[in-house]
This record gives C-alpha cells, sequence and structure tokens, in this order.
C-alpha cells in the first residue's frame, strides 16, 4: 500500500517536460507511421455537404476568409474541401476576407485547389477574390445592401463590373450560400448575426476547435452546419472522398497540414495520452486524499 | 526550390525549434524568436491598418490622385481617381471628421489636454453599441429563445422518436437550469436550489467540452508545426 502510494506521489509531481516529451512522441511517432483511423461525417458537418451538394450548378456562393497563418492548420483543410467541393459542383464562388490575413490565405487555396485540380476553371466567370476590406461586422453590414459600393474593384484592382459572374449580384441577398472558414472574432458568428438572421441567407462554415463551443447554439436553426477544429475538417474531407473518389488524388498531393483525415491520427493518439494522464492524476489526487484522511486519524 | 523559399523554410524551422525549447526551460534563444515575433507583428499590423484603412478610407478620399498613384495600372488608376472624383464633395470632405477623431486620440499621449480622447471614445463606443445592439438582441436573445422553444415529445408521421426527445429534454432542462444557477435574488434551497445543482452540472459538461475542444485545437497546431518541421527536415537539407 505504501509503494502504491509513493508511486501515486510521483505521479503527481511528475516534471511538465516528460508530458511534452510525450505529447511531441505521440504525435511524432504516428506522423512518421502513417497511422490513420476512419473519420464519418457527423450530422453537424453532413448538413453543409448535403447543402453544396443540393443546390443546382452555377450557384454562387461566397467564401470568407477569416483567419491567419496561426490557425491554418485547422482552418486550411476546411477551405480546401468546401472550395474543392463547389468547384466540384460547378458552383459560382466568390471570395473575400474580413481579416487582411485572410487574403492571402483565400489566394493560397485558389492555387492549390483551383489551379491545379481545376485548370479549366476560370477567373472572373466561376471564381474571384475580392480581397481584404477593414471594418469587420461593419463591412457585413454594409456589403448586406451594397457589395459593389465597398468592392468597385476585386483584390487585383480590376473594375468588379467587368466580371460575368458578378453580374446581378449587388449584395449579400444574391448569394445562395455563405461559407465562412473562420477562426475568430469577425468570423462566422458576425456572418449569422449581420448576414445569415438579417437577410435569411443559408449560412454555414467551420471554426477553430476554440471557437466551435460559441458556435453550437446557433445550430441547425441560425447556422447550417458547422466543422469545428481539424475533426470538422476531416469529416468534410471524408465525405467529399465517399461521393467523389478522385478527391483521394488530391488528398494525397496536398501538403502535411492540408489532410485532415490524416492528421485526426496523431491527434487521437495525443487525445489518448493527455486522457491517460488526467485519469492517472486524478486517481493520484484521490489517493493522496485518502492517505491524508488516515494520516490524520491516526 | 528557390534561394528565397529555401531561406524562409530554413528561418521558420529555426524559429520553431527556438519556440519549442521553451518548453525546456526559458532561455535567450526563446526570448529572440518571442521578442522577433512581437515586433514583426507590431509592424505588420501597422503597416496593414495604413494601406488597408488609412489610404484606401481617408487620404484617398481627401486627395484622389494619391490613391491612383498606388495602383498597379494606368486604366486601374483612372477608373479609382474618377470613381473617387465623382463622389459628392460633402461625402469626400466628411472623412476630416474621423481624421481630426483620430488625431484627438492621440492627444492621450500628451501630458495636457488626455480628456479631448474621451470624445472619439464616446464616438466608437456610442458607433459599436449601436450596430451590435438589435444584431445580438435579434440573433442572441431572441432567436436563441425561439430556439430554445422546442416539443419536449417528438412525434414525426405518428411515430414516437425517443432519440431527438431525449435531446430536446436535455436542451431544456440544460437552459432552464442554467438560467437559474445564474438567478441570484432567490435563495438556492428547495427544488430551486436543487435546479440550479443541476446547473451547476450543466455547466460543468460545457466547459469540460470547451477544454476538450481547446485540447484538440492545440494538438492540431503542434500537428502543423511537426508537419512543417518533418517538411524542413526533408528539403532544407537537401542538395
Amino acid at each position: 500500500m505504501e509503494q502504491e502510494i509513493t508511486f501515486m506521489e510521483k505521479m503527481l509531481k511528475i516534471d511538465r517536460r516528460i508530458i511534452f516529451a510525450l505529447i511531441a512522441l505521440a504525435v511524432i511517432i504516428p506522423m512518421m507511421m502513417n497511422l490513420q483511423f476512419p473519420v464519418r461525417p457527423s450530422p453537424i458537418v453532413k448538413t453543409i455537404f448535403e447543402k453544396v451538394e443540393s443546390l443546382p450548378d452555377g450557384s454562387i456562393v461566397l467564401m470568407s476568409f477569416d483567419f491567419g497563418p496561426s490557425t491554418v492548420p485547422e482552418n486550411e483543410p476546411m477551405g480546401d474541401a468546401l472550395l474543392y467541393h463547389c468547384m466540384l459542383k460547378n458552383h459560382k464562388v466568390c471570395m473575400m476576407a474580413l481579416w487582411p490575413t485572410g487574403e492571402a490565405e483565400g489566394q493560397k487555396a485558389i492555387t492549390r485547389v483551383i489551379t491545379s485540380e481545376f485548370p479549366n476553371k476560370k477567373y472572373g466567370e466561376d471564381y474571384i477574390m475580392l480581397g481584404f476590406k477593414a471594418g469587420n461586422q461593419g463591412l457585413i453590414n454594409a456589403i448586406f445592401t451594397d457589395l459593389k459600393g465597398m468592392y468597385t474593384t476585386d483584390a487585383n484592382g480590376v473594375d468588379i463590373n467587368s466580371f460575368p459572374m458578378m453580374t446581378g449580384v449587388d449584395n449579400l441577398k444574391a448569394f445562395d450560400l455563405i461559407l465562412g472558414v473562420c477562426s475568430g472574432k469577425p468570423g462566422l458568428k458576425e456572418w449569422v448575426q449581420f448576414a445569415g438572421d438579417r437577410g435569411d441567407i443559408p449560412v454555414a462554415g467551420g471554426v477553430t476547435a476554440v471557437e466551435a463551443p460559441l458556435l453550437y447554439p446557433y445550430y441547425p436553426k441560425q447556422l447550417l452546419g458547422l466543422m469545428g477544429g481539424l475533426q470538422g475538417a476531416a469529416e468534410l474531407q471524408a465525405a467529399v472522398f465517399d461521393k467523389y473518389p478522385q478527391y483521394e488524388k488530391y488528398l494525397i498531393n496536398c501538403s502535411g497540414a492540408t489532410n485532415a483525415v490524416r492528421n485526426m491520427g496523431p491527434q487521437t493518439v495525443a487525445h489518448l495520452v493527455i486522457i491517460f494522464f488526467v485519469v492517472v492524476g486524478n486517481i493520484a489526487f484521490f489517493a493522496q486524499q485518502r492517505r491524508n484522511k488516515r494520516s490524520r486519524m491516526e | 526550390m528557390t534561394f528565397s523559399e529555401y531561406f524562409v523554410l530554413w528561418v521558420g524551422g529555426l524559429l520553431t525549434l527556438m519556440i519549442f525549447s521553451f518548453l525546456y526551460r526559458d532561455n535567450p534563444l526563446y526570448k529572440f524568436a518571442e521578442h522577433l515575433f512581437v515586433g514583426v507583428s507590431a509592424a505588420y499590423w501597422m503597416v496593414v491598418a495604413f494601406w488597408t484603412t488609412l489610404i484606401p478610407n481617408l487620404f484617398g478620399y481627401l486627395y484622389p490622385p494619391l490613391l491612383g498613384a498606388f495602383t498597379s495600372s494606368p486604366e486601374e488608376a483612372k477608373m479609382v481617381i474618377d470613381n473617387l472624383t465623382n463622389i459628392h464633395w460633402y461625402e469626400r470632405w466628411l472623412r476630416l471628421v474621423p481624421l481630426v477623431f483620430g488625431l484627438m486620440m492621440l492627444t492621450r499621449l500628451l501630458p495636457k489636454g488626455q480628456w479631448l480622447a474621451r470624445w472619439p471614445m464616446a464616438f466608437i463606443i456610442g458607433f459599436a453599441a449601436g450596430t451590435n445592439l438589435t444584431r445580438y438582441l435579434q440573433s442572441d436573445f431572441i432567436a436563441q429563445i425561439k430556439s430554445t422553444l422546442i416539443p419536449l415529445i417528438v412525434v414525426v408521421d405518428g411515430s414516437f422518436l425517443l432519440g431527438p426527445t431525449i435531446t430536446n429534454w436535455v436542451i431544456v432542462f440544460g437552459v432552464i437550469s442554467a438560467l437559474i444557477y445564474f438567478f441570484f435574488s432567490k435563495e438556492h434551497k428547495g427544488w430551486f436550489g436543487g435546479t440550479a445543482r443541476g446547473g451547476i452540472w450543466v455547466l460543468m459538461v460545457a466547459f469540460g467540452a470547451a477544454f476538450g475542444y481547446t485540447v484538440m485545437a492545440r494538438i492540431s497546431l503542434l500537428i502543423g508545426r511537426m508537419s512543417f518541421l518533418g517538411e524542413w527536415i526533408s528539403n532544407g537539407f537537401g542538395a
């Protein structure tokens, strides 16, 4: 008994660097072994896939890239999967950003997904990048009534009226779907508040895992669907892959951080290690409490 | 791989290792990387604010040729200048108001006259409150109440559905008990106290879920960094 308690005490005083090292190993080893687990889309993610799937060809979709490099491992796979799916379905995608860093992330998504996988898609006819404008939710408020008043040009400075796909797209109500790939404020919440609820426009998207619990209350009435962190991104990628096997080629070729399905392997193992330490820490804590109680009684 | 890509890869790899070194203990390399990040971030946001807000939204309106000078082609410059010049003079010169307010904000740095900064601050707070109030009231209050008004017994096409019924009970009980927990005008005793204790459990479950998601977010970032380091090792040490 004495030995068991000593071990528990050791567990309570374990050096944090040992935990860091074990977490690192829990991530590195599955990555090196390419360990993967099956991913099945949950209803909250499946609704996004089904909405994009059910829209008729040529539907106008707004995609907002509201994140920066710090959350790329979570947001990039979401954005790429959404863009890939929209391109497969021949939707016309209008891209913009509420974050200054979002425009660059959107441009990278265009290069990765459209330029390399859909070379026949034409800029201005099938997709467009409007770029970043300052104003946060004030910008959503403004483009809700007058998009072309705020965006007189695209991100390259070309007159917005010169692009065929922007004909008749004068405000947010012209869009069949708003997709946000967001990591904070302004983000998906603002798209729900200032566009979706106000104009009864379907809004869906993905957010970082930290942000996800704040968005759940909006589902399903105010938010069509939600991808929460890497798991949400992996679920959408799995949904696209199930229906369109050619998506596998993109997933195999994409860089390490973009493949969410593959990255769920190390994610799962790291979670198991953390759960192990939480359980052991709690057992050690209660064992110590029991020992202290006994020693007081003696 | 070009030299600049090679250089960026090495800088990123070394800075990642410097930041990770803090996990062992605080050290000068970590301090260097941290200070570099803070400085670069501050400069980046300053430049972004200048080029995306001050130039297009203020100086460009007051003096359109200035904005035209920063365009990529003469056609674009002409279009930008024409667009701005065609705007009514009143609308353009109204931009002097935010300019003056912006300068008043800077009076906080002066030894005297700091009170002038209260005016623009009051404007900002008033504008933000006015803009957000209606949307928050609609989306976070009324719509959320509507979302809670759900059937406690779910019957679809004449058949009882157990799963959705349990879900709806959890939502309704969770909302009511959590609200009761935050109601302090009545002592938490009897059935009221019991429900409030139920509210604590609901909050604990919510915090647990939030913690779990936070762990997932942090591990995702770690995976991203490890992927980058893998790329650095495989490409950065090549010929």
